[in-house]
């Protein structure tokens, strides 16, 4: 063990200039570290008012109605954790990681420390981050929301979060990953690995909303086993400067069922390069990665990527974009790869105006022109949003409102 | 009710209608005949005001004020509604939802529905994998909703099983003769119509007033809508393209 952790530490130092495929380079130095400690948060609601309202923008709860578990992280330091479900631990990784001397075959497996410099410095600052495990058979009764929120101007979030669904389980969460009002400038990096066991489920909805100057370099990977499914949803709506990932889902169990959703609206000087790939490795596996995304002026990179690796593996891409303005971008990539015969892998990519006899044949029907397109828009992200939890749609028909008709 | 004078429409540079004269009086059932690409569809489309048509000559007069310049959504508030044969696909917008919106929360749509045996539709997206009986149900749906006082019905029985004709036709008479309680009424009343047939079937279920016969972009003929599909049923549209020649 001690050999493993002195050869992660070797590669994490090599690649700590190793810059990412994708996205705009940011220059970790020129941040600062954020803060490893902070004031524990008892109560979500002793929040000021502010921070409240910036919590339920991205879907997190301060009452924890609804919600069978909590967890907040503010910069670096996790400051509140709260649980009432028997059927779900949760708690931040660090603890974790001193409970359960097994949780290491889970740490850093899945992604790789030298990926590039955002996994190295989360590896070698040793980032806290959380924990959730569901045991084999038990389901979570409602979903667990957790908080990632940047407090601090100009300084680095890291974070390292790791989540087992154990065999026949099942579990919700909502994560919310925003900054504090008046932090305009910072980078957020987040490692996730997730684990999905035999017949097990996870529902993974996540909400971002940041600020102008806002980095955001995400690293998930995902291992779901024979009859297992993971559902994703990711939703970005807000002005942010830069968002990169690339979850990537392993299909590693025969019968493995994935969908990803991706909703994202890019703000003039926004650059979104988002993602997704699922790998087919075990018979009769699925996925759909579904992508919906508008720019009001940003540009938007919609990759999507399927590999089949095994017989009988299905899956279907789907990258639709709509360009509101002249001054943004859309440029779709999917690529699809099949390494077996008896493989069934599709796309449909499409990116383009609203199509002007759509819009007439509602106006024709007594609607204006902004109340239709308001009305496409709707209808285009909603493909992308099926089945989120209720009180976010209204979050995000609100920002729908306001990109049809506010700019 | 609507008048159209002298109108002349183009599409994309080029002239698909010209010195059209046509009118709807209030109360009336109108019908355009007139073979395929003759502009029948292309005129429906210039009077609801689809920006893809520009008239370049002439006028459109609904209750007397001029809304040859209006926008798609004035037109539709000022009372015209229409029937498309081939609407868009609205992917991810509901057809309960757009109902909603359409009767400004006025008629529910289950009711509304219930009538045109389309509620199982109401939770799909519009049109989008509807069959052609399906979609002339779900215009009709629509049109009830935003109640107009002039309907422009492209084709209303094209694409519908036997079965069904009779539904659709029932539903448009029923539309058209709302509120009415008997037939002497239909004039003053009722709401007016310009419909467009190939088949002549629907005029089994509505009484026509006139008929007009539109061929190479302009009305050769207007008549007794019967006898105009007696004669187009037997004799074509060649009778009537020579007899214009021939005036």
């Amino acid at each position: 063990m001690q050999t493993d952790k002195v050869s992660l530490k070797k590669r994490a130092e090599s690649a700590i200039e190793k810059k990412a495929a994708f996205g705009e380079d940011f220059e970790l130095e020129k941040y600062e570290e954020g803060s490893r400690v902070s004031k524990p948060v008892e109560d979500l609601q002793s929040l000021d008012e502010e921070s409240k309202r910036t919590l339920l923008q991205v879907g997190i709860i301060p009452s924890e109605e609804g919600r069978s578990g909590s967890l907040f992280v503010l910069d670096n330091s996790v400051s509140h954790s709260s649980l009432n479900d028997e059927n779900v631990e949760l708690m931040s990784t660090h603890k974790a990681m001193e409970k359960y001397e097994w949780l290491k075959d889970y740490s850093w497996k899945l992604v790789q420390v030298d990926a590039d410099k955002y996994t190295a410095k989360t590896y070698l600052e040793d980032a806290d981050g959380y924990f959730i495990r569901v045991p084999a058979g038990k389901k979570s009764a409602m979903p667990v929301q957790t908080c990632l929120m940047l407090g601090s101007k100009k300084s680095t979030q890291t974070l390292h979060n790791i989540v087992i669904v154990e065999e026949g389980a099942s579990l919700d969460i909502i994560t919310g990953c925003t900054s504090k009002k008046g932090v305009e400038e910072g980078l957020h990096l987040g490692i996730s690995e997730m684990y999905v066991k035999k017949g097990a489920t996870l529902n993974f909805t996540m909400i971002h909303n940041w600020a102008e100057q806002i980095g955001v370099r995400p690293r998930t990977v995902v291992h779901v086993e024979e009859g297992g499914t993971y559902v994703s949803n990711y939703i970005s709506l807000k002005p942010v400067r830069s968002v990169q990932t690339y979850p990537t889902v392993n299909l590693e169990g025969e019968g493995a069922v994935t969908r990803l959703n991706t909703i994202a609206i890019a703000h003039a000087g926004s650059e979104l390069d988002l993602g997704s790939k699922a790998v087919f490795n075990a018979p009769g596996t699925r996925a759909e990665l579904i992508s919906r995304t508008i720019t009001i002026g940003g540009r938007i990179v919609a990759r999507g990527e399927m590999v089949g690796n095994a017989k009988g593996a299905k899956g279907h891409l789907e990258c639709k974009g709509l360009v509101l303005t002249d001054k943004g971008s859309q440029l779709a990539i999917p690529i699809l790869e099949a390494n077996v015969d008896d493989i069934e892998l599709t796309h449909e990519a499409a990116v383009g105006k609203i199509a002007k006899d759509q819009v007439e044949y509602l106006m024709a029907r007594g609607l204006t022109e902004e109340e239709a397109v308001g009305m496409i828009i709707r209808g285009f992200l909603d493909v992308g949003i099926r089945g989120i939890p209720e009180e976010l749609k209204n979050e995000i028909e609100n920002t729908i409102a306001q990109t049809a008709f506010g700019t | 009710m609507l008048k159209i004078e002298d109108l002349t429409v183009e599409v994309a540079g080029k002239i698909l209608l010209h010195d059209v004269n046509l009118e709807v009086e209030k109360g009336y059932t109108n019908v355009l005949f007139g073979p395929n690409g003759a502009g029948k569809s292309a005129l429906m489309r210039t009077i609801m005001g689809f920006s893809e048509y520009r008239v370049v000559k002439g006028r459109i007069l609904f209750n007397g004020e001029d809304i040859t310049y209006l926008p798609v959504d004035e037109r539709a508030r000022r009372g015209l509604g229409i029937m498309m044969q081939r609407p868009p696909d609205m992917t991810g917008i509901k057809l309960g939802d757009l109902i909603k919106v359409t009767s400004k929360g006025k008629k529910e749509p289950e009711a509304l529905a219930e009538n045109l045996d389309m509620k199982r539709f109401l939770d799909r997206d519009v049109n989008v994998g509807f069959s052609g009986g399906e979609i002339k149900r779900s215009e009709l749906l629509q049109l009830a909703a935003q109640n107009p006082s002039l309907y422009l019905l492209d084709e209303p029985e094209s694409g519908v099983d036997l079965v069904s004709i009779e539904q659709v036709g029932m539903t448009i008479k029923g539309l058209l003769e709302e509120g009415i309680e008997c037939p002497g009424e239909r004039c003053k009343k009722g709401k007016s119509a310009l419909i467009i047939t190939h088949t002549g079937q629907v005029l089994d279920f509505v009484q026509a007033d006139r008929g007009y016969i539109l061929c190479n972009g302009t009305v050769m003929c207007s008549g007794n809508p019967m006898k105009m599909l007696e004669e187009i049923k037997n004799n074509g549209y060649q009778e009537c393209i020579s007899c214009k020649l021939i005036k």
